[in-house]
């Protein structure tokens, strides 16, 4: 058992409270150990990543050395380390951008609430039981809350009030999916449930078919999947940039979530379940990437418009998720990547554009110091989100329509995505051609008094001239990114073809978590034959009756949950 | 008891959506402490109903019956998150309500004129088309 797997769950965990409590008076010393922790953070996720690949097994990690259907497990595979390495490697360019642009001193104890963030999020991908998934969501989303509305202001109260409301209604969602999932199954436990809801029968699982559409509904609120996509443009749009380029990756927790799930779990060849969330996957991703397009097309502040465009882009995404195939997961994975970075440097560049322009309306302003060298950035960054050619976008919409053949979805997929391209990249020229090239056609008057709109309170007091190298370096290192992943592409490609193919191979993660030899410690081997049967001993004990050692398990349980909700 | 229990939850639930679904936070906040509430009932009942029974086994090793333990750890865990989550919540709108003297969930049209605000510059909005905002 490998201890550096719970690493990226412990460190901001522990470097939160001592952010928030220790260094709460000295920006400087939190900027340092916020920035320390985030590259700490980032050479433990590389060795995950290492360790994820060197062998076809996923890892294991039981706490408290409890054996898997009774403890609680974290499992780290190729997927989960992918993510963990995307989620710090995106929060380091964002970090470094907050820090130079001095968002992070606009109001309190930003740093800590990073940290708890991060906790949430690595949590959330390297868990192996649903229980503990909710567990992470919610504190990814109470340190979201709190930077949803880090610095303040009428309007961003006004939206975190909404995400609040929406998301808590989300929890509540995914409390009764998860009671429904247990009622039926007796257990939480991913590679538990994997196995017991692929032996349901198909005339008995009209429960397990409710949860899998409930646990469905809950991560796409997550995913911003239409119909329930509505909260991301004024949440993202309202938001501090860098936060909103933080929760490029919240989207894709949902994604990830629905991947995990429904493919391991409610995968497409399990009786019970078998093709519900490709049925219903399918049609919303074509919806929602309609949404997104003509969202990006109808946006008068700059800001909606790039969330517009990450809804696009989140549709796109799962409408390769919803074939549920190797080949198109392989894609998926390989936009998902490209779409974090994308959609991260689009809010970082529209940051530094706005907090030079008056207010975010997309008019034109008299031009803004340095106008051509943001023009090319924003240029670059709008390339990458919309999949133009030189960078990964591109490659990564190519790579989804390959894998969409099948004469049925083919048509609808290929359709959807093309068209919303071309009207994202109409959108997109016009929105940089007003912000940039119809400004430099005024002549640049004094500037009317201050205070119109609402970004008066937000923008710097008296913004940089020239901008400095530390400000554009995090937007230039992420479309650096871009272009890095579309020349290393192949390699790129190789690894997530792997961990598409780990994600499907349903019976190596069971084996792993469950049969493996390791779950059995000789004190506990009596409990493997039995643990198929406790579901139904509530009410007449005859699984567990005889033996002493089944009840430490549920003092686990109790002190477990309850140990790692104090990290709060 | 199960009738019970199950209408128990069904009305919390319906009076919840209800609420949840008032345009105003003091009433969408009651509407979602009970639906957490409701949650948490059904999350209790998840492990079935019985009564009297303990969530242990006996020691002895005889076949006794007992009441399944795990959801009561869930519901501890989601009562916990839930009280959390209620207080952010009203926090967040008191300071909502405090920057905007109304308490309404719905952020304003862009549209209109808020009061209080001076909308200068307008110029630019004529040219672009209208409705690319959700306003939810």
């Amino acid at each position: 058992m490998n201890h550096w797997i719970i690493a990226p769950v412990i460190l901001p965990a522990l470097l939160a409270p001592v952010i928030g409590f220790v260094m709460r008076h000295d920006i400087r010393l939190a900027r340092t150990a916020s920035v320390a922790g985030t590259l700490a953070l980032i050479a433990i996720a590389i060795g995950l990543t290492l360790l994820a690949a060197s062998g076809p097994d996923p890892h294991v990690y039981r706490l408290g050395d409890w054996p898997a259907p009774f403890g609680i497990v974290l499992v780290l595979d190729r997927l989960s380390a992918l993510m963990v390495l995307l989620t710090v490697g995106l929060a380091f360019f964002v970090l470094i951008h907050a820090i130079a642009t001095g968002w992070d001193a606009r109001g309190r104890h930003f740093h800590a609430l990073f940290q708890f963030q991060l906790m949430g999020l690595t949590g959330a991908f390297l868990t192996g039981d649903v229980f503990n998934l909710f567990v992470f969501f919610e504190i990814l989303l109470i340190a979201s809350y709190g930077m949803m509305i880090h610095g303040g202001g009428r309007e961003r109260m006004q939206a975190g009030l909404q995400y609040v409301v929406i998301n808590l209604a989300g929890s509540t969602l995914f409390l009764f999916a998860l009671g429904t999932l247990y009622a039926t199954t007796g257990t939480l436990n991913m590679a538990d449930l994997a196995e017991r809801v692929s032996a349901i029968d198909l005339e008995e699982a009209g429960l397990v078919r409710v949860a899998a559409m409930l646990l469905m509904i809950v991560f796409a609120v997550k995913a911003a999947l239409f119909p329930v996509q509505f909260w991301l443009p004024a949440t993202y749009a309202n938001a501090p940039a860098p936060v909103a380029a933080l929760f490029a990756i919240m989207t894709k927790v949902g994604a990830y979530a629905i991947l995990r799930v429904h493919t391991l779990i409610f995968g497409p060849d399990v009786p019970a379940t078998g093709g519900i969330a490709e049925d219903w996957l399918f049609p919303a991703a074509i919806v929602t990437i309609a949404v997104g397009a003509m969202g990006v097309l109808g946006a008068r502040r700059l800001l909606p418009l790039i969330s517009f465009s990450v809804i696009g882009s989140m549709g796109t995404l799962m409408l390769a998720i919803a074939a549920f195939s190797p080949e198109a997961t392989t894609a998926a994975l390989y936009y998902m990547i490209h779409s974090t970075f994308a959609a991260a440097a689009l809010f970082l560049v529209a940051d530094l554009v706005l907090s030079r322009r008056e207010n975010e309306r997309l008019n034109a302003q008299p031009p803004i110091t340095g106008n051509g060298f943001f023009a090319a950035l924003f240029f670059a960054a709008a390339i990458g989100m919309v999949g133009m050619p030189p960078l990964s976008g591109f490659l990564g919409k190519l790579l989804v329509l390959d894998a969409l053949r099948a004469p049925d979805e083919m048509a609808w997929a290929w359709t959807a995505i093309l068209a919303g391209s071309l009207v994202t990249i109409v959108g997109f020229a016009r929105a940089g051609s007003t912000l940039f090239w119809k400004s430099t056609a005024l002549v640049t008057q004094p500037r009317p008094e201050e205070g119109a709109g609402r970004d008066a309170a937000d923008a710097a007091p008296t913004p940089p001239d020239q901008p400095r190298v530390i400000e554009v370096a995090p937007a230039m290192g992420a479309i650096a990114l871009l272009a890095l992943l579309a020349i290393f592409a192949g390699p790129v490609t190789g690894y997530v073809a792997q961990t598409s193919a780990q994600l499907f191979d349903r019976a190596s993660y069971v084996d792993t978590v469950l049969h493996s030899d390791a779950n059995l410690p000789e004190n506990t081997k009596d409990l493997s034959g039995e643990s198929n049967g406790y579901d139904e001993a509530d009410a007449d004990g005859d699984a567990m009756g005889d033996d002493e050692t089944a009840i430490p398990d549920t003092g686990d349980q109790n002190t477990g949950e309850p140990a790692i909700e104090g990290g709060e | 008891m199960e009738i019970l229990v199950a209408s128990a939850i069904g009305v919390l639930t319906a009076a919840g959506v209800y609420l949840v679904l008032r345009l105003r936070a003091f009433p969408v906040i009651l509407g979602l402490a009970l639906l957490s509430y409701a949650a948490n009932v059904f999350l209790f009942a998840s492990g079935r109903l019985t009564s009297n029974m303990p969530p242990i086994l006996d020691k002895s090793g005889a076949e006794v019956a007992y009441t399944d333990p795990l959801p009561q750890a869930l519901v501890l865990t989601a009562i916990v998150i839930s009280f959390g989550m209620t207080a952010v919540l009203v926090i967040v709108s008191l300071g909502a309500f405090l920057e905007r003297e109304s308490d309404e969930i719905n952020l304003p049209r862009e549209d209109d004129p808020e009061p209080g605000e001076d909308t200068g510059d307008d110029t630019g909005d004529d040219t672009s088309k209208a409705g690319g905002e959700t306003s939810v």
